[in-house]
């Protein structure tokens, strides 16, 4: 079975083409059956191959599958002054990394889908959502699977393509296509630096597969000072790539806006999988980064950075979808700084379950906007989307949506870090890396511990203001509140109970667990190296057992005081945050507007690149075609003085000869007598004027 | 070299002839007033063109002989001119692009030309032929000839079916590509004597002046003479002017060829003539040639990005393309050229694409000011997918077309100095951001202008004016290895001439070079 696992990328490729070109003309029921049934056999077939390879088979199991060869390009003389051809296959590569990879977004993926069967059912488009879903996941999961990078580029830009479209999906409002725009203008900066990064690796190592590249860096480079400013260039380069897919500083900007598309898509392209791709091509690199210090250094510190930033924009927040951005975009920060500390594997295992656990949230919130719509639209008011989205005109739904609100609790806990959930285990596995790992420090740490304890904040401050106290849009359209259907709950339920059991795998070995993703993950990131021999070794040690228990009591203690913060201000004092925006103006508004990155971007990059733009039409139609009409015109004026010298010059003179002439013939008619002695006369006095005349010059 | 026409027929006579026999068929048989039957008999002889290319595809040997399907005749045996045509790897995709197209454009024609229907369709033919010829000539003055043959249709097609300012856009173009091609002229003409003076003979045979060793100072001139009548056609920066003013004025389906075909004439020369004859010039020239093609590229992209015209807009990115073309060829290495190569045939498809997706908007609400439209993808939704795919292709997402040749000009500009390929890159970045901000500011938004409200989707002939487009900008996305592998013969013979030829041959004149006995003049 697992020699097929070629199909499971290509399953939703295939649901995508049918949805896409006959899906107007089928049943819904028919195109549902299609896209949610194509991927949840991918799921199966993935499922399948764990049990197949990896259960029987050990984490160090690799299944490698050449479809076809893809670009069997000519080749370049590479910097080692050998040949090397770029052939390029359609490979794809099932390892440890990628399993997960592949059972997450096969999994959550397969549960969106059919959430998504409630949430659009009532859409125009709904077989060109579906396609587009479908599409998102061949993508996906073709980049998940790619055996070389330029394999995975196609996913990577690909996904960016779904995300365009699925942002814009309601394309008629101008924001949202305007975010869409954005988003994969954006990415295309990112993937500028992907491109180039691919580049220096084929012209440095005369490969793009993962293994081969990574073999040669650990081969080449076995000393650790050798190489590292080629190594950080790409290391770098990648990073660039990374951040723009995974909505770092300073390429973060698109993200919130991508909250224009339809929720589901939300909670699959924009929280569980595509953003994440930034994390896993970083862990794929592993080998690569650990060679590159001034690159780990990099990543670690804009991912500290963003954690922190992100989650400070989350705290004032109104839009239930925006809160749930920032969120992610913090939470990547936090993936990003496990990487960044040489702790690839705490990221991978964080990027799982936080796939859980915030696909549940942007569910949940779907699912209680798609609630607030109905009652809107019941009770007869006409107040648009994004008036629905805002939690100050929520409150109290717990009563009237109880799954919708219990699993949106549970996902809660997990992303704020209550023991025992899956995210408590995952971010302290980080929070304790980035002190302990053989790159962190005391300060990106402290970074992390602060932004949990912000996080614990605005999710505990999200859930009361939507779940508890009054509602607060009146009470005609709180009777027309109801629980989501079935279709809809029953996706929240599984993922709500992920959020809880995934966290399992990764139990530390500190807390009497045996931190099973660690090993299973460990053994692909360092691909046929020799850290790999290392990274066993070390994983198999724990001397500081103690010290790990302290660290997780005090991120539990952090998590805690945020979360009584959060019921403090809302629950028993609601009148402080009004307060506390009152009292610091500057402060609230700085972080309500996001930092103002977005209108400093708009003033700088945005209207630069227009104004030199438009600079440069004008010159080109005044200076560059000035010059060409210029040319022109000076070739017709010239053409008309040519034709005045012409007319009274030229042709002047001709006339002037024949005047002349006509003038002397008038002298010269007198000679003409007519008498033959005349002729001879003056012919003899020709003769004699040309004899002297060569007489005296000779 | 040459390999032997495996064929029994001479199939390239054919395929260049036939539209031409089309057109004068139409001209001396039909009457002016049978306008439907002139549009019948032009879309068939145009199909025919296509289907009679065909074989080359299949019976081209992409590990045979450089080029084949040869036919070789004395024409003027006076002056040496010989009537002689074959095809390598990179003329047949060429061949193929330019007959395909050909009978798209045609097609796309139908109800957008009500005027003087004859001489249209015409001229269409008769253009067809000579540009085909200029893709087959193996013979110097039978490739002149050709070239300046198919000038003139395209001049009547802008003059006469074209838009208010048609007749300077007309003569602006004329007389640019003129003053190239006279330029161009003497540079054939001073291999044309070089040769005799050295061999004693008179030959305008491509193939032969290839033997001949040039010295440095005439490869020099001549790389010079020949730049300037192809770069004006390519267009580069800053000789592209007459572009955007042609682009816009001509009727749809010039614009078609324009862009898909006679473009490539100028970046089909560099290939063509100036590398192989010109090795020395042309790697002493590469600073120059890369940085005007970088310019083009970014200049072109920005330029685009505030054009409120769509064609203007789409005819400034083929600025860019090209120069993209430009740059994967002046790497002068194996995967650069054949990048560059395959993306001639790229930007025809993608590019020939998007210009008749302006026609059939031009064809139903005659007027291209972007501000005129929006929201068009609730009323014209077939179109809009298409027109997706197509901007898509062009501004080079990968598993289509324009990807693949980007990537590998990139690559190969890269393997040289990273430095190009950083700047290329912002092409890139830029081609995404105006095109998806036409599709924008189209496609998207509220569908708020009456006129729009009742346009018609694509009926199926308009559809299948863009189908094949699609269908190649996808069947070289996803495998590209059939035309890699066409390209691959020509590609390495005219990287190993470049790279046989002397380093620096301008400051050591005494170094011998093959076939060159003589000193300097």
């Amino acid at each position: 079975m697992s020699e097929l696992f070629w199909l499971i990328p290509l399953l939703p490729g295939l649901g995508a083409g049918v949805n896409g070109l006959f899906g107007k003309r089928l049943p819904k029921a028919l195109v549902s059956a299609v896209a949610c049934g194509s991927i949840f056999v991918s799921f199966l077939l993935a499922l399948g191959c764990f049990f197949g390879v990896f259960w029987s088979g050990g984490s160090t199991a690799v299944e490698t599958v050449r479809l076809f060869t893809w670009i069997p390009g000519m080749g370049v003389v590479l910097s080692d002054g050998t040949f090397g051809n770029l052939n390029i296959g359609w490979e794809y590569r099932l390892d440890s990394l990628s399993m997960v990879m592949t059972l997450v977004v096969t999994g959550v993926g397969f549960l969106i889908h059919v959430y998504s069967i409630g949430y659009m059912a009532h859409d125009p488009g709904y077989a060109r959502y579906f396609s587009y879903l479908n599409l998102f996941s061949f993508f996906m999961l073709n980049l998940v699977l790619a055996a070389n990078f330029l394999l995975m580029f196609i996913g990577w830009e690909g996904v960016g393509l779904c995300s365009y479209l699925l942002i814009g999906f309601w394309y008629e409002r101008k924001s949202a296509a305007d975010a869409g725009k954005k988003a994969f203008i954006v990415n295309r900066i990112g993937d500028a630096g992907f491109l180039l990064a691919m580049m220096l690796i084929f012209v440095s190592f005369g490969s793009l597969d993962f293994y081969a590249v990574m073999g040669a860096i650990a081969e080449r480079f076995a000393a650790p000072s050798t190489g590292w400013g080629l190594l950080s260039a790409i290391g770098v380069l990648l990073f660039v790539g990374a951040a723009g897919k995974s909505a770092q500083i300073p390429l973060h900007v698109w993200l919130p806006d991508a909250m224009e598309g339809p929720t589901p898509v939300s909670a699959l392209i924009h929280a569980a999988t595509m953003v994440t791709a930034g994390v896993y091509m970083v862990a794929r690199c592993g080998v690569l980064f650990e060679h590159a210090p001034l690159a780990l250094t990099v990543v670690a510190v804009v991912g500290a950075v963003t954690a922190i930033f992100a989650a400070s924009i989350g705290l004032v927040q109104n839009d239930i979808k925006r809160v749930l951005a920032y969120s992610t975009v913090s939470q990547l920060g936090y993936m990003f700084l496990a990487c960044g500390v040489g702790a690839f594997a705490a990221g991978i295992f964080h990027l799982m379950t936080h796939a859980f656990f915030k696909a549940c949230l942007f569910l949940g919130s779907g699912s209680v906007i798609h609630s607030m719509e109905h009652a809107e639209h019941a009770s007869g008011g006409h107040r648009n989307y994004t008036e629905m989205q805002d939690m100050r005109n929520m409150g109290g739904l717990y009563r009237h949506m109880p799954k919708t609100g219990l699993t949106f609790m549970i996902a809660t806990a997990a992303l704020a870090g209550v023991p025992l959930t899956a995210g408590f285990f995952s971010k302290d596995e980080i929070l304790w890396k980035a002190w302990s790992g053989s790159h962190g420090s005391g300060l990106l740490w402290l970074i992390g511990l602060v932004a949990a304890g912000m996080t614990a904040f605005y999710m505990g401050r999200q859930v009361l203001m939507t779940f508890f106290g009054k509602f607060r849009s009146g009470a005609k359209m709180e009777s027309h509140l109801h629980e989501s259907p079935a279709v809809m709950t029953w996706p929240l339920i599984l993922l709500a109970v992920g959020s809880i059991v995934a966290g399992w795998v990764g139990i530390p070995h500190a807390l009497g667990g045996s931190n099973h993703i660690e090993a299973f993950l460990e053994p692909a990131i360092l691909a046929g190296t020799h850290v790999a021999a290392e990274g066993a070794a070390q994983a198999a040690d724990h001397p500081e057992g103690d010290t790990e228990i302290l660290f997780a009591l005090i991120s539990i203690a952090v998590a805690g005081c945020g979360l009584f913060l959060a019921y403090h201000f809302y629950v028993r004092r609601p009148e402080r945050p009004k307060a506390l925006a009152a009292a610091w103006p500057g402060a609230h508004q700085l972080l309500y507007n996001k930092y103002y990155v977005d209108e400093l971007y708009d003033k700088t990059f945005v209207r630069g690149t227009l104004k030199g733009s438009e600079g440069m039409s004008l010159f080109d139609a005044k200076v560059v075609d000035g010059a060409v009409n210029g040319t022109a015109w000076g070739t017709l004026s010239a053409s008309d003085v040519s034709n005045f010298f012409d007319m009274n010059f030229v042709d002047g003179a001709v006339n002037l000869v024949g005047s002349i002439l006509t003038g002397f013939s008038g002298t010269f008619r007198r000679v003409q007598t007519g008498l033959v002695q005349n002729y001879a006369l003056m012919m003899l006095v020709g003769i004699f004027v040309l004899v002297g005349l060569f007489y005296f010059l000779i | 070299m040459l390999e032997n026409n495996v064929l029994e027929w001479p199939i390239l006579s054919w395929v260049v002839f036939l539209p031409g026999v089309g057109g004068l068929i139409i001209l001396f048989f039909v009457r002016k007033h049978q306008e439907n039957l002139i549009r019948w008999l032009a879309n068939i002889f145009g199909f025919l063109g296509f289907l009679i290319s065909l074989p080359l595809w299949f019976y081209f040997r992409p590990e045979g002989a450089q080029f084949q399907f040869p036919e070789q005749y004395d024409w003027i045996p006076s002056i040496g001119v010989q009537y002689f045509l074959g095809i390598d790897g990179i003329s047949l995709l060429l061949v193929l692009l330019t007959t395909m197209l050909g009978f798209i454009s045609i097609l796309s024609s139908w109800t957008a030309i009500t005027e003087r229907v004859k001489e249209y369709y015409v001229m269409m033919l008769f253009l067809q032929t000579g540009m085909l010829g200029v893709f087959v000539s193996l013979d110097f003055f039978l490739f002149y000839v050709f070239w300046e043959v198919m000038l003139v249709p395209m001049y009547f097609l802008i003059g006469v079916w074209g838009g208010p300012r048609k007749l300077y856009a007309a003569i602006k173009f004329f007389l640019y590509t003129l003053v190239g091609s006279v330029l161009m002229l003497l540079g054939i003409l001073a291999l044309y004597f070089y040769y005799y003076e050295q061999t004693g003979v008179y030959t305008f045979n491509v193939l032969e002046l290839m033997n001949l060793g040039l010295p440095y100072n005439l490869q020099f001139w001549v790389f010079l003479a020949f730049f300037v009548g192809f770069a004006i056609k390519v267009p580069m920066f800053p000789f592209h002017t007459w572009l955007p003013d042609a682009h816009v004025e001509a009727p749809t389906a010039g614009s078609v060829i324009l862009a898909g075909v006679l473009l490539k004439m100028g970046t089909y020369g560099f290939v063509r003539f100036s590398l192989p004859l010109l090795p020395e010039a042309s790697k002493g020239a590469v600073w120059w040639m890369v940085l005007l093609a970088i310019i083009g590229i970014v200049y072109g992209a920005m330029v685009a990005l505030v054009q409120s015209d769509w064609k203007r807009l789409v005819a400034y990115s083929s600025v860019s393309h090209l120069g993209f073309v430009m740059l994967g060829i002046f790497a002068l290495n194996e995967i650069g050229l054949q990048g560059g190569i395959l993306q001639m045939i790229n930007h025809g498809l993608s590019t020939g694409g998007l210009f008749l997706t302006v026609g059939l908007i031009y064809e139903r609400r005659h007027t291209r000011e972007i501000a005129d439209f929006g929201g068009l993808a609730k009323v014209m939704p077939v179109f809009a997918a298409m027109f997706l795919i197509i901007a898509l292709a062009s501004l080079g997402l990968p598993l289509l077309n324009g990807f693949i040749g980007e990537f590998m000009i990139l690559q190969g500009a890269f393997a040289v100095n990273w430095v190009w390929a950083a700047f290329a890159v912002s092409g890139i970045v830029l081609g995404a951001a105006y095109l998806l901000w036409l599709y924008q500011r189209t496609m998207f938004g509220q569908l708020d202008k009456p006129e729009n409200m009742k346009l018609q989707d694509l009926n199926w002939r308009e559809r299948w004016t863009l189908i094949p487009i699609i269908a190649f900008c996808i069947w070289i996305g996803v495998y590209p290895a059939p035309f890699l592998k066409r390209l691959e013969v020509p590609v390495r013979n005219i990287v190993e001439r470049i790279e046989a030829s002397p380093v620096e041959a301008a400051r050591s004149p005494e170094k011998p070079t093959v076939g060159s006995s003589t000193s300097d003049r």
